[in-house]
């Protein structure tokens, strides 16, 4: 099981993220660079925090159409995984891979603080380690976090499950003041509608060591361990319905 | 030529710098303003194009580029050249 982290100009959590997948979660990582169109054999991608190329136009207009990005497009295609934190998130919106853009925060501030989100659906990819309804503790740091949809959309992503965190209070409840960025119904992670790409305001990498308060980000660096481990070729659970099929 | 491209936020679509910018026009005593909304401008040189050329290209570096059609509209129009 080997992670890629991708590096943009603009890029500040890229080391972060290498970090705790390497070294606190001890997993085989390697840096891509966008200019690269090698994914080096790995089986996540992980797009991390920052401000690639300065978030000039919009933020991640300009990162989605360097060369790498089209092959991790054609990877998502292939059922690969891939997260993206924060920027990564942004950069996935605006390359098609998740529905959905950002708006500026409600109150036009950039916002630093840890929050607290409800894992809405255990049953995915990034959640399969954590339960329903449970709440984990992360920061945030963006500017550009307050998701919308248009209505049809927003309806269909809702039918499939496809949110996976929303903002709430330590209790677990959705209020207005706990959605600190104005996020329609509270949205602060979705997924694409087959399950392999993952987009979340929130940064976890932030949050998967005691020493800077809280390790319930780990809760989805887990997921994706359990995850890729079940996908090894012949436990998959399409293949194994097939094979009773054929008996 | 010379074209402007005016991208701004789809009318569905909260803007809420435009918002800020109202509260802060009315604040100064300008009641006529019912609504202000916040938008980019670009300008593109385009060498050796026609208008017909133009009026296939521009839209479509619009919609792929300058605007995210989820949640913006886009105007243009020629400024120099023909």
């Amino acid at each position: 099981m080997k992670f890629g982290v991708v590096q943009f100009p603009g890029s500040n959590c890229d080391f972060d993220t290498f970090h705790v997948l390497s070294k606190v979660m001890k997993r085989p990582t390697v840096m891509l660079w966008h200019k690269d169109h090698d994914l080096q054999g790995v089986d996540c991608v992980v797009l991390p925090g920052g401000f690639s190329y300065g978030d000039y136009l919009r933020s991640g207009a300009i990162a989605r159409f360097s060369p790498l990005m089209q092959e991790v497009k054609a990877f998502a295609g292939r059922g690969g995984r891939v997260l993206g934190i924060c920027n990564g998130f942004q950069i996935l919106l605006e390359l098609g891979l998740l529905p959905g853009a950002m708006l500026r925060n409600k109150n036009l501030k950039f916002l630093c603080q840890h929050v607290h989100i409800r894992i809405e659906n255990d049953r995915t990819d990034f959640t399969r380690a954590g339960t329903k309804g449970q709440v984990l503790r992360v920061p945030i740091a963006h500017f550009d976090g307050n998701y919308y949809a248009p209505p049809q959309a927003l309806k269909e992503i809702e039918r499939n499950r496809q949110v996976v965190f929303r903002y709430c209070d330590a209790a677990g409840r959705t209020t207005e003041e706990a959605n600190v960025n104005g996020s329609l119904h509270a949205i602060a992670g979705v997924r694409n509608e087959r399950g392999n790409v993952l987009g979340l305001m929130p940064h976890p990498e932030r949050a998967s060591e005691r020493i800077l308060g809280s390790v319930d980000g780990r809760t989805i660096f887990e997921s994706l361990f359990l995850s890729l481990e079940r996908a090894r070729p012949g436990r998959r659970p399409a293949a194994r319905r097939k094979a009773r099929h054929d008996r | 030529m010379r074209v402007r491209i005016l991208v701004s936020f789809k009318d569905s679509v909260l803007d809420p710098q435009g918002q800020t910018v109202k509260n802060a026009l009315h604040t100064m005593g300008y009641a006529a303003v019912q609504d202000v909304r916040q938008g980019k401008v670009f300008e593109l040189d385009l060498a050796g194009t026609t208008k017909a050329e133009a009026e296939r290209l521009v839209p479509e570096i619009a919609r792929r580029v300058l605007a995210n059609p989820i949640i913006e509209k886009f105007d243009w129009e020629i400024l120099k050249g023909r």
